[in-house]
């Protein structure tokens, strides 16, 4: 297992791999390079990736325990089984074209998104915060339902991920019928 | 002028000629920060070349117009004139070909104590990969 922090610094990430006691690598992505590499667009995010590096599994919500169930509603119970039966027996989730058909390719205005997220964030860490919010706020316009953009700035902005900013997000989200990997994928097709 | 140009997690700093809100770079410059080189045959990196259209006006005067490679190669490109700054992304295109290929896409990063792992270092072993903040 290989966890990917989409975080500003390792020390955001820290208390929480320190607490979970992690053995297997941590890594910090505060590029986004997984992100955009992945159309990762929400968290947390499984992919799986076979013996030969070919995604088995693309992109998809799921969760390593039942904390927060009541909020979001899904079990990991069936990801967490599915898992243990690849590993062991060697068992697919899906056929070949499956996972090509539920890739989460990108539109050229997500890509555009991205590369107003990546220009924001340098020239936010070059001390031109004026500048690096008027690409966040574009970044967002243009993929209103990546949350890695629109909430993962948020604590770059100075705006509280748990607070007003982020429940009009979510407000946003229900109301555009919870767009996930599946509805980009299956829009796209 | 200096301009900072974003791709990839990576920026590199060049000298960029800025006229009538275009950004013009030298060939050397396209081939430090984007890795493309201008030949008499296109634009080449690696094996790869793309013939260059006269109409597109990606090279003018012996330099390379920057909005007009990005156009050529159908990639995102963000320019903050004022701030002296530009990204640019991998198009929808290439990206989604890429993505329906199957192959994981390798990536490089620094673990908490800043020692790098790849996704390649990994390869023989299935591997699951799980993005998460804590935002």
């Amino acid at each position: 297992m290989l966890t990917v922090a989409l975080d500003q610094s390792a020390d955001d990430a820290r208390p929480y791999v320190e607490r979970a006691q992690a053995t297997h690598p941590s890594l910090i992505d505060s590029d986004h390079v997984v992100a955009h590499r992945y159309g990762i667009i929400n968290i947390s995010t499984a992919v799986w990736i076979d013996e030969g590096g070919r995604v088995v599994r693309p992109p998809a919500i799921e969760y390593g325990s039942n904390q927060f169930k009541d909020f979001h509603g899904k079990d990991c119970g069936p990801h967490l089984g599915a898992l243990r039966r690849w590993v062991r027996e060697g068992e697919l989730p899906m056929a070949t074209d499956e996972v090509a058909a539920k890739q989460p390719v990108p539109t050229q205005d997500e890509q555009l998104a991205r590369a107003q997220f990546a220009l924001a964030w340098f020239l936010f860490r070059r001390g031109d915060k004026e500048a690096a919010e008027r690409h966040f706020v574009r970044a967002g316009e243009l993929a209103p339902f990546d949350w890695t953009i629109r909430r993962g700035s948020m604590p770059i902005r100075g705006l509280d991920p748990m607070g007003p900013d982020f429940f009009e997000l979510f407000r946003q989200w229900m109301e555009a019928g919870r767009p996930d990997y599946e509805s980009f994928a299956r829009s796209r097709t | 002028m200096n301009y900072s140009i974003v791709e990839d997690g990576r920026c590199t700093e060049v000298d960029a000629n800025v006229a009538e809100g275009r950004v013009l770079l030298s060939p050397e410059a396209l081939q430090d920060a984007l890795g493309w080189t201008v030949k008499p045959q296109g634009l080449c990196r690696d094996e790869v070349c793309m013939p260059i259209p006269p109409s597109s006006g990606v090279v003018c005067g012996g330099e390379v117009d920057l909005a007009a490679f990005a156009d050529l190669m159908g990639r995102p490109l963000v320019i903050d004139a004022q701030a002296c700054a530009a990204a640019i992304g991998d198009s929808a295109a290439e990206r989604t070909t890429l993505m329906r290929g199957g192959l994981a896409p390798d990536f490089t990063l620094p673990d908490l104590s800043g020692r790098t792992h790849s996704l390649s270092d990994y390869r023989g072993r299935k591997a699951l990969l799980l993005a998460w903040a804590s935002w």
